[in-house]
C-alpha cells in the first residue's frame, strides 16, 4: 500500500490519480469484506456464529480508503462493527471466521467473538462493545505515540450514536489541548440501532461537533474509497506535522439491520436503495472496467480468489477446535500463578 | 383469575398501570419509545402515553441517568431503562454518588424516588463486556434498594412497589427470560420489597438463589428429588434489603445451605448470605455453607468457556453432595 501512496503523492492530478495497484487493492479488500460478511450472516443462520453479530456491508469503502492512506505502524481502534476494519488491518479471513465460530484458531482464540477482534501484530486495538468507550482509548493510544516521540497516529472510529456519549467531548477537549496525534472518524451510517441521527440531537451535522474545540473537521463521502483516501491523507498530514487531532464525519450506510436480530423497519426501502445504487464495491468495479484500469479477466481472477479464500476460511473454522475449558482461567491476569477463587 | 404472561409483558403492565395512576411517572431510555424497547418491554407505551412520558434518549447513559436523578429530586418519578446493566456502568456516578446519597446529603430535604431497570447477567455467547451481573455491585451501596427477579407475577408486583417507593431502586431483569411465562393475577396487587419467596419446599438442603439461577436451582432440585433428596428453593427476589429471616428459618429446618449466584464469588451476594447464616444459624448448620457462582474470571465467547463459567444443575448437585457428605 505504501508504494501506492507514494505514487499518489507524486502525481496529484484530478482525474484517475490513483494507480492500478491501488484500485485493485481497494477492490480486493472491499470484496473480501463483502463476501466475508455475507458468509458470516449465513453461518449465523446456521447457528455456527452466535451472540451479537454486526456486519460492515455497505461501509467497506472506509476500510479500503483508510488503509491506503495510513501506515501499518499507525494504530486503529473501533467499535463492535469491526470485521471489515480488522480484515483491512491484515487479520486473515481464516482468523476472523474462526473467531466468529468461537474456535481456538480465531484471532483471539475464540475468546472475543464478533465484537472483539484484537491484533497487536497489526496494530489493531480492538473492537469495543461499549458504545463510545474507544474514543478516550484511541486518544490514549495517540497520547502514548506522542509520549514516545513517534510520528504515528491513532485512527479512532465510532458510530453516529457513539458521538452523543460524554466521553467524546472530554476526549476532544484533551486531545486538542494536548495536540495529540489522533484522527477521529465518525462513521455516520444514519442510525444507532433504530434511532436516526436527527432524533438524537439538535446538531445533526456531526462534523460540527469539532468546532466547539476548534478541531479541524470535515464531511466526507464514505461510499467511494477515493474520497475516503483523499480525506484521510490530508488529515494524516496535518496530524503528523504535530498540529493535533482531526475530525472526519464519513457518511456511509449499513445495508443490513443493526445486528442479526434487527429487522430494520425504521427506514424506507427507497432510502436503502439510494445508497445501494452507490454501492462502493459495484461502483469501484464499474469504474475499473469503464476506465480500463484493469481487464475483465483481472476482475474475474480477484473474484475467484476471494471466493476461494472465504470458502477456505469457513472450512478452516469448521475444522478447528473449540478452546479447552481450561482456557477460561488463562488471560485474566498476566501473573501466571494468580490465586483464583475456585470453590 | 390469573393469566399466563411473559416477563416482558408483566413488567410492561406494571409500568402502564403506574403511569395511568400517577402523572409524575415517566419512562426514559434508549430505544424505549419508537422502537418499542430493545427487548420489547415497553411495546405500545409510546402510543398510549406519547413522547412526553415515553422518551427515547441518545446513547448517553451518564447524562440521562443524571437527568432522571434531577427530575426525581424535583418531584417526578422516573423509570430509567438501561438497555443492559453493562451499560449502566457509565451511569454509576449518578446512581452511586447521587441517587443513593441525595437523602443523606440533604439531611432528608430531597428524596430521590427513581427506578433504574434493565437486564443483568449472561445471555448466551455475548462475551466479556455484555455478560456481567450487577446485584453484588449495587447492593454494596447504602441508599439503594436492589431487586432481581424473573418470575412474571412477582416482577410485576415488585416493579409497581418500586415505582411507588420513595427511595432509589435498581431492578435487575434478564435478557434471556423476557419471554419466560408465568401465571399473573388479574387486577391490582403489590409485592413487598425485601421479602424472599420459597419456590419449593424441602427438608434436606436449602438452595438460595435469585434471577434466572432460580430456574437452574429448581432444575437441580427436580433432578435430586429423583434420588430422594428434598431441596428447598428460595428466590430472594430482593437483594437489598436481604431477607435473611427466610433463609435462616429454612436453614434451621434443612441444616444445609448452598447459595446459587450468577455473580462473581469475591465479595458478592453469596458471601453476604454465608456471613448472615453463620452468624444467625451457626448452631443449626451440619456442614459449611457452600456456593455455586460464575467463575472468578471474565466470560469469553466460545461455548466451551461459557459452559465452564456458568453455574448449572450439575454443579449445584455436586455442591449439595458436598454439604451432605454424600
Ligand atoms: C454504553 C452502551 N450503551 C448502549 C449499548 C447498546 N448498543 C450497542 S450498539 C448501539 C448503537 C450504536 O450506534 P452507532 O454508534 O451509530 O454505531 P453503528 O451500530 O451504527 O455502527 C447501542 C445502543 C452499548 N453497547 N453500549
Ligand atoms: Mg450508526
Amino acid at each position: 500500500m505504501d508504494t501506492a501512496v507514494e505514487k499518489k503523492k507524486r502525481g496529484r492530478k484530478k482525474a484517475n490519480q490513483y494507480s492500478k495497484e491501488t484500485y485493485l487493492e481497494w477492490y480486493e479488500l472491499m470484496l473480501r469484506i463483502r463476501r466475508f460478511e455475507e458468509r458470516a450472516l449465513m453461518m449465523y443462520g446456521q447457528q455456527k456464529v452466535r451472540g451479537f453479530c454486526h456486519v460492515y456491508i455497505g461501509q467497506e469503502a472506509l476500510a479500503a480508503g483508510i488503509e491506503s492512506a495510513i501506515r501499518k505502524e499507525d494504530a486503529i481502534v473501533t467499535a463492535y462493527r469491526q470485521h471489515g476494519i480488522a480484515l483491512g488491518r491484515g487479520v486473515t479471513s481464516n482468523e476472523a471466521m474462526a473467531e466468529l465460530f468461537g474456535k481456538e484458531t480465531g484471532i483471539v482464540k475464540g475468546k472475543g467473538g464478533s465484537m472483539h477482534f484484537f491484533s497487536a501484530e497489526n496494530r489493531y486495538f480492538g473492537g469495543n462493545g461499549i458504545v463510545g468507550a474507544q474514543i478516550p482509548i484511541g486518544t490514549g493510544i495517540a497520547f502514548a505515540e506522542q509520549y514516545r516521540g513517534t510520528d504515528n497516529l491513532c485512527v479512532t472510529m465510532f458510530g453516529d450514536g457513539a458521538a452523543r456519549q460524554g466521553a467524546l467531548y472530554e476526549s476532544f477537549n484533551m486531545a486538542m489541548s494536548w495536540k495529540l496525534p489522533v484522527l477521529y472518524i465518525v462513521e455516520n451510517n444514519g442510525y444507532a440501532m433504530g434511532t436516526s441521527v436527527k432524533r438524537t440531537s439538535n446538531v445533526t451535522e456531526l462534523y460540527k461537533i469539532g468546532s466547539a474545540f476548534d478541531m479541524p473537521s470535515e464531511v466526507v463521502d464514505g461510499m467511494t474509497p477515493e474520497s475516503v483516501h483523499e480525506a484521510i491523507t490530508k488529515a494524516a498530514e496535518h496530524i503528523r506535522a504535530g498540529k493535533g487531532p482531526y475530525f472526519l464525519e464519513i457518511r456511509t450506510y449499513r445495508y443490513k439491520g443493526h445486528s442479526v436480530s434487527d429487522p430494520a423497519k425504521y427506514r424506507t426501502k427507497e432510502e436503502v436503495k439510494e445508497y445501494m445504487d452507490r454501492d462502493p464495491v459495484k461502483q469501484t468495479e464499474a469504474k475499473i472496467l469503464k476506465e480500463g484500469i484493469a481487464t475483465e479477466e483481472e476482475i474475474k481472477e480477484i473474484k475467484a480468489k476471494i471466493k476461494k479464500e472465504i470458502d477456505e476460511a469457513v472450512k478452516f473454522a469448521e475444522e478447528s477446535d473449540y478452546p479447552d475449558a481450561s482456557e477460561l482461567y488463562t488471560d485474566n491476569y498476566v501473573q501466571k500463578d494468580y490465586p483464583f477463587i475456585r470453590d | 383469575m390469573a393469566r399466563e404472561l411473559a416477563l416482558r409483558d408483566a413488567l410492561r403492565e406494571a409500568m402502564i398501570e403506574e403511569m395511568r395512576r400517577d402523572e409524575t411517572v415517566f419512562l426514559m431510555g434508549e430505544e424505549v419509545a419508537e422502537y418499542n424497547g430493545a427487548y420489547k418491554v415497553s411495546k405500545g407505551m409510546l402510543d398510549e402515553f406519547g413522547p412526553r412520558r415515553v422518551i427515547d434518549t441518545p446513547i448517553a447513559e451518564l447524562g440521562f441517568a443524571g437527568i432522571g436523578v434531577g427530575a426525581a429530586m424535583n418531584g417526578l418519578r422516573p423509570i430509567v431503562e438501561f438497555m443492559t446493566w453493562n451499560f449502566a456502568i457509565l451511569a454509576f456516578d449518578q446512581i452511586v454518588n447521587n441517587a443513593a446519597k441525595t437523602l443523606s446529603q440533604s439531611a432528608g430535604q430531597f428524596k430521590c424516588p427513581i427506578v433504574f431497570r434493565g437486564p443483568s447477567g449472561s445471555a448466551g455467547q455475548l462475551a466479556q463486556q455484555h455478560s456481567q451481573t450487577f446485584e453484588s455491585w449495587m447492593a454494596n451501596v447504602p441508599g439503594l434498594k436492589v431487586i432481581s427477579c424473573v418470575d412474571p407475577a412477582d416482577s410485576k408486583g415488585l416493579l409497581k412497589s418500586a415505582i411507588r417507593d420513595d427511595d432509589p431502586i435498581c431492578i435487575m431483569e434478564s435478557e434471556m427470560l423476557y419471554g419466560h411465562k408465568g401465571e399473573v393475577p388479574e387486577g391490582e396487587y403489590l409485592v413487598p420489597i425485601g421479602k424472599a419467596a420459597v419456590r419449593r419446599e424441602g427438608t434436606d438442603v436449602t438452595l438460595v438463589s435469585f434471577n434466572k439461577m432460580v430456574l437452574t436451582a429448581l432444575e437441580a432440585a427436580d433432578e435430586m428429588a429423583k434420588e430422594g433428596v428434598s431441596a428447598e428453593v428460595i428466590d430472594l427476589r430482593t437483594i437489598r434489603p436481604l431477607d435473611h429471616h427466610t433463609i435462616v428459618e429454612s436453614v434451621k429446618k434443612t441444616n444445609r445451605l448452598v447459595v446459587v449466584d450468577e455473580s462473581w464469588p469475591f465479595a458478592g451476594v453469596s458471601a453476604e448470605i454465608a456471613y448472615e447464616v453463620q452468624k444467625y444459624a451457626f448452631d443449626y448448620l451440619d456442614a459449611p455453607v457452600t456456593r455455586v457462582n460464575s467463575a472468578d474470571t471474565s466470560l469469553p465467547y466460545a461455548p466451551t468457556l461459557v459452559d465452564e463459567y456458568l453455574p448449572n444443575a450439575e454443579k449445584i448437585i455436586k455442591a449439595v453432595k458436598e454439604v451432605s457428605y454424600a
